[in-house]
């Protein structure tokens, strides 16, 4: 189960970057958004994929049975996803707001804070 | 009431039985002073004529807090405090050493002298959007990040600054804010998702996210357990977060839109921020790695201090200028992580200190240049020793400084620096340090003698000259950075000192491993 999951975080990770390389912005908002959930599968695959017990202590018993499943990386991953959607919230206001004011979300036009073709400072006084 | 057991649980082996000293309290002040009085800000927020009373007070406390805790980590050694009084590493630890101490002291007085700015500044619509409880906040986040001692804790707090970084940095949005905070956002969000993907694997690797207990650790999963590949993923993560070569073009990109106070506390803080975390995993966690990786990060290093010094030579718009400047810095500070001497770590340590004071003050110096000449551009400016002879004299005191020339504080750790390069006969190294230095004070040499020295030439800025900054909170907040610059550079012994016992305390771990887990309890 273990490999299928490492596979799958493996995609995941190919496509959120394939999509991170392009110039324009949504495609690379896109790509963030994919990574994120590709980071909390990784988190949840490396705490060690365990379904047959909960973790739970039995009303009898001082400790957990043996073979519990791991509830940390689930708690982990819910951080994560808190964060990564607020994030994501943020990052789509933001393109949104930027393509509105800038009229392009292709990067290589996005050049108000650095305009091309800007004279060296001088050379001497 | 359900759930109730019957029997007494035998709670000695997983709670920690002693109450906490009173004085180990203040490892969590920073952050419950930043929260605090940042959540009832956004609260008040449309009582913005109250925000910066508060927020000047918040931030006085937060310095307080920190010089007591300074203190109290120079007298007692590494001190240590568990979450829940679980058992770490169950628990999540804030543990804090002289390093981490300094950068949170240093962090908290340049905030205070930026609010400081910021409260004089006319600017009415940034405090509208909030500029003090966007402060506020980035505050917990960089001294969350300063005093945790949980891996997971440390990307937590370094979400927290970022999100408060990005609402700062679009107060106002204007169209350069909005491209400049597309290009720092997106590199931002994507190392510190590579730092979560780092920690992911740690995690499946150790089984634990306490730092001390993954540096105790370490030793034994050597021979089994992926560690280079961790060392290289947070290498690769807090350089982008602290913009080391490759990966720093965002950083020129962005800090020169926002309002200049906003850029004025990000080049002094950020970056340091992730050249903490660089030494706090590639040192306390995976010391042997970094040997191993010692002259990538060198070569990194030299990379990141030549070419940001020339990205620096090429700008005529002295924000940018400043901005590559900054970047350079980022690599002097590598060089030290590169050598991993006692020497090279107190030189990285001073000069951290020192570029988070100067940084932030060559920025405000940009901001009242602006306000007296209407431009940022080394094309008009001119001029400006006959009109503000007081001005000019600080921004002598602080090209000097970030030049690293005598007797200001840049000239310690450059020549603690290069002697540790020369030590280890990393010649090429100490010639790189050398050459920044040359160069920067070429870059920073150029701006003072456009602006402040040659005579006026007729041309003017694209803007009015404008006074929107009150002259006097100006001038102290200036005043106020530029007095440690003076006096770590004329008796620089104490910084030296503190700086000496946090190398110290990086290279031998046992001293942060004990105060968690003392006498080996927790095995």
């Amino acid at each position: 189960m273990e490999t299928a999951l490492s596979a799958l975080v493996g995609v995941f990770f190919a496509v959120s970057i394939y999509l991170m390389l392009s110039k324009h912005m949504i495609r690379i908002l896109l790509g963030v958004a994919i990574l994120g959930n590709g980071v909390n599968l990784l988190i949840f695959t490396a705490g060690r994929l365990v379904r047959d017990v909960p973790p739970i202590i039995p009303l009898d018993l001082n400790v957990p049975q043996a073979g519990i499943a791991n509830p940390l990386p689930q708690a982990l991953v819910l951080t994560a996803i808190v964060i990564a959607f607020a994030f994501f919230a943020f990052l789509l206001v933001l393109t949104y707001r930027a393509y509105q004011t800038l009229g392009t979300d292709d990067t290589e036009h996005m050049r108000v804070a650095e305009p091309e073709g800007e004279s060296p400072p001088p050379m001497s006084y | 009431m359900a759930g109730t057991s019957e029997k007494n649980v035998d709670l000695t082996g997983i709670m920690i039985s002693t109450p906490t000293e009173p004085g180990d309290w203040l490892i969590i002040a920073p952050m419950v002073i930043c929260l605090g009085f940042g959540a009832s800000l956004l609260m008040f927020r449309k009582e913005t004529g109250q925000h910066a009373i508060v927020a000047m007070f918040a931030l006085g406390l937060l310095v307080l807090s920190d010089i007591a805790l300074l203190m109290r980590v120079l007298e007692k050694g590494v001190i240590s405090m568990t979450m829940g009084r679980w058992l770490p590493p169950f628990g999540i630890s804030f543990t804090v050493d002289a390093l981490g101490a300094t950068l949170a002291l240093t962090s908290a007085v340049v905030a205070f002298i930026v609010a400081g700015y910021a409260v004089g500044s006319a600017g009415t619509s940034q405090r509208r959007y909030g500029f003090f409880p966007f402060l506020l906040l980035l505050m917990a986040g960089v001294s969350g990040s300063f005093l945790t001692g949980d891996i997971f804790n440390l990307y937590v707090w370094f979400e927290v600054l970022l999100i408060a970084s990005f609402g700062l940095l679009i107060l106002g949005s204007e169209k350069s804010q909005l491209d400049g905070a597309t290009k720092y956002a997106f590199p931002n969000l994507v190392a510190t998702t590579l730092f979560l993907v780092a920690t992911g694997y740690l995690y499946g690797t150790f089984g634990t996210l306490n730092m001390a207990d993954i540096a105790r650790k370490a030793a034994g999963l050597r021979d089994t357990g992926p560690l280079m590949t961790l060392a290289v993923l947070y290498l690769f993560a807090f350089g982008m977060k602290a913009a080391a070569f490759p990966v720093n073009f965002w950083l020129p990109a962005s800090y020169h839109t926002p309002r200049i106070v906003v850029s004025a506390l990000f080049a002094g803080l950020l970056t340091k921020v992730g050249v903490y975390a660089l030494l706090r995993t590639q040192l306390t966690l995976f010391s042997a790695e970094r040997a191993v990786l010692g002259e990538l990060i060198a070569w990194v290093a030299a990379a990141t201090m030549i070419f940001g010094v020339l990205g620096a030579l090429a700008q005529s718009d002295i924000r940018r200028l400043f901005g590559f400047v900054v970047v350079s810095g980022i690599g002097t500070m590598m060089a030290g992580l590169a050598l991993g001497s006692p020497l090279g770590l107190s030189g990285t340590i001073v000069y951290a200190v020192h570029s988070m004071i100067v940084m932030t003050a060559l920025y405000l110096l940009a901001g009242m240049i602006y306000e007296r000449a209407g431009s940022f551009s080394l094309h008009s400016l001119s001029g400006l020793y006959a009109s503000h002879p007081l001005l000019a004299a600080f921004a002598l005191v602080l090209v000097l400084a970030a030049a690293g020339l005598p007797p200001f504080s840049g000239l310690w750790p450059k020549a603690f620096l290069v002697k540790a390069a020369i030590d280890v006969g990393a010649w090429w190294l100490a010639f790189a340090i050398l050459l920044t230095a040359l160069l920067t004070t070429i870059a920073l040499g150029r701006v003072f003698a456009l602006a402040f020295w040659r005579g006026p030439t007729g041309e003017t800025g694209s803007a009015q000259p404008e006074l929107s900054t009150h002259p006097a909170l100006a001038y102290g907040a200036l005043f106020a950075l530029t007095t440690p610059v003076v006096i770590f550079g004329v008796y620089p012994e104490p910084l030296v000192q503190v700086a000496g016992s946090a190398a110290w305390s990086l290279l031998n771990g046992s001293e942060y491993i004990g105060a968690v887990f003392p006498s080996g309890s927790g095995q």
